[in-house]
Formats: structure tokens, sequence, C-alpha cells
């Protein structure tokens, strides 16, 4: 494992969390291109695995994700530098600039961007979607579990966290073993 | 040092005697027990950090979840800092992250490093799997959804919407230029109407 992969690593952790505005689920795009499309660190049917993981597991998924990838790559060496490369510009941000940026959020200007911001996440997202369905939706089976989860989640705003144990218990019963 | 961050956040902390120790605990708590991420988390911040152990004021956890939310980063990790920031100042912000990140660190390791590799090619594990993957599938699609009706209200929204989609799907445009566009279409398009919302 050398220092480069590490630094690589770390680097491209830092800006998933930097630019990962909107929840967890905006920075999956980001991840795709870091890890599947620039570095081909992971491929794509791992990286749609690791997406599940973290979203089984307690805590945010982009730490969960970070960790895991990080440990995928270079250990656990990997997944302490991966943690620390996606929490360190949350911790820059909020600690050391602190009071000057509360006050520039504050700005009129800064509503606009951030009202511009948000359907550029929702497109990001979208794209998310797009891609992970390519890998995830494989036959019919898939298929009618991703539409019928993705009907609970909307109509009735079910915890993330149950329409992913109901997939484990599908895929149990659908599995073509 | 100066932790005023808002008008509310300028009044004396509610709690000053929020040890460190109390404050890694909390949040390691916190973070052991969420699943779901981002939103789902903010109900049991609320309930430990405001309702149980009174660190903030509901006025003051309002500013920080409105900070949070136009700032980069997982939404519970920013919400800590901001939290343990508030308590005890830089220190208290990097042990406040330390709390939150902890738990989901050592269970993914233990996951990735010994669980995992062992069951891998166990035929339950491989099914598992495969109902996961189309359950992920939903979940990404229908937070796309849910976050559209709730922000995209306006026509400007939409059309940003629109725009940066087909675009984005013709040349396939890195992420970070994605969000970029966005902003910049929303610094001009929104210039005129009201800042608030």
């Amino acid at each position: 494992m050398s220092f480069l992969l590490l630094l690589n690593l770390f680097w491209s952790f830092f800006k998933v969390g930097l630019f990962s505005f909107g929840g967890g689920y905006a920075m999956i795009s980001l991840m795709e291109s870091e890890i599947i499309a620039h570095h081909g660190w992971l491929t794509p049917s791992e990286f749609i695995d690791i997406i599940a993981i973290a979203e089984t597991t307690p805590g945010p998924i982009a730490i969960n994700s970070a960790t895991y990838v990080g440990f995928r790559i270079a250990g656990i060496v990997g997944s302490t530098v991966a943690t620390i490369g996606v929490v360190s510009p949350s911790l820059i941000i909020l600690l050391a600039l602190g009071t000057f940026l509360m006050n520039t959020i504050k700005e009129p200007r800064m509503g606009s961007i951030i009202r511009g911001l948000r359907p550029a996440v929702i497109v990001l997202i979208l794209l998310a979607a797009v891609s992970l369905g390519k890998t995830g939706l494989v036959d019919w089976a898939t298929f009618a579990i991703a539409t019928t989860l993705f009907i609970f989640s909307t109509l009735f705003k079910v915890n993330p966290f149950y329409l992913i144990a109901a997939g484990a218990v599908l895929g149990l019963i659908f599995y073509p073993y | 040092m100066d932790n005023s961050i808002t008008e509310n956040e300028n009044r004396p902390p509610d709690n000053i005697g929020a040890s460190l120790r109390k404050i890694l605990f909390t949040f390691m708590k916190i973070g052991a027990f969420t699943f779901g991420g981002g939103y789902a988390i903010l109900p049991i911040l609320q309930r430990e950090i405001v309702y149980r152990l009174k660190w903030v004021d509901g006025g003051a956890f309002m500013d920080i979840l409105i900070i949070t939310q136009s700032l980069p980063g997982p939404l519970a990790l920013n919400c800590s800092i901001l939290v343990g920031r508030r308590l005890r100042g830089t220190v208290g912000g990097l042990i406040a992250a330390l709390g939150i990140v902890l738990p989901s660190f050592l269970i993914i390791l233990l996951l990735a490093a010994f669980l995992l590799p062992v069951v891998w090619n166990n035929e339950f594990v491989q099914a598992i799997f495969y109902g996961l993957r189309p359950a992920v599938v939903a979940l990404v699609a229908a937070a796309a959804c849910n976050l559209g009706r709730e922000f995209v209200k306006d026509r400007f929204s939409l059309g940003i919407l629109v725009l940066l989609l087909a675009v984005s799907l013709a040349f396939h445009l890195h992420p970070v230029l994605i969000l970029a566009l966005g902003a910049l279409l929303g610094l001009f398009l929104f210039r005129k109407s009201d800042p608030q919302k």
C-alpha cells in the first residue's frame, strides 16, 4: 500500500465531503465518478452493495461508505484515511471558517445559490438512481422489488431501514437459486 | 473564541456543564442507534440534545438545522459538530464529530474485515444482496422524488432541473460541474425573488 494511494483516497473522499450538498444520496454520484469512473477502485456491482451495507448499518451513509470503500482499497489504514477525508470538509468549514461562513450564509445571494443547488442535487440523485438501476435491476423480480419499494417510499414515507429490510426478505424469496 | 452563529446563538449556552466525555458518549449513542441516515437522525438528535439533556434550546437547534442544510457534508455530522462547538468550542466540535463517526466506523470495519469475507459466498447472503440492490435503487429514486416535491415548486426550479438533467444525460458532466451550473443559474434566476425561501 503506497503513500500515493492513501493520498488519492483521502483527496477523493475529501471532495465527496466537500461537494455533498443535500444529504447522503447526492454524494452517490460523486462517489461513483471518483471511485468507479476516475480511479477504477471498485466495480459497479461492488459499489451498489456498499450502498446497501451503508443503508443497513447505523450512521450517515457518507461515513459508512467511506469506511467500507477505504477498507476494500487499503485495509484499516485505508478506511481511517477515507473516513477522515470525508469528515474533514465539515470540520474545516464548521470549526475553522466558522463565524465568517455563518455570516455569509445569511446573505440574500447565498439564498439564491442554494435555491439553484437544490434542483442540481435532485439531478445528481436521479442520475445515481439510473446508474445504480443498470447494476441492480437484472430481471423481472428485481424490477418488481424496486417498483414496489419505490411506491412504499414515495407514498407512505416508510423509514429507509425497513425498506432495506423488506428488500432483503424479498431477495431471499425471489432469488433464482 | 467566538462561538456565536446567529442571533439565537448569541445567548449563553443553556448547559455549560457538559463534559467532553459526556459529549463523546452522547454522540456515540446517537451514532450507534440511528438507521437510515440524514433525516432519520434529526428527530433522535433533537430528543437527546434539546429535550433530554437541554444542551441547546429549540430556537438554537432550528438555527443549527438551517445552517447545516445549506452546507456540504453529512447532515448528522454537521449538526453534531455545531452542537459540540456550542457547548465546548472547537474541541467540543471535534469530540462530537468523533462520537458520531466512531460507531459507524467500527461497525463497518467489523463487517468488512470479519463478517462479510466469511459469509460472502453463501447462497443466502447472495440472495439477500440480490434483493438489497433493487431496494437501494428504489430508495435513491424515491429520495429524488421526495426532494423534488419539497423543493421544486416554482418554474425556475423546475427549469433548472429539466435543463441540467437534459445536459448531463447528453454530455455526461462531472457532478461538481452540475452543482456549479445549478448554483450559477440560481444566482441569476432567483436574484429578484424573495431571499427568504
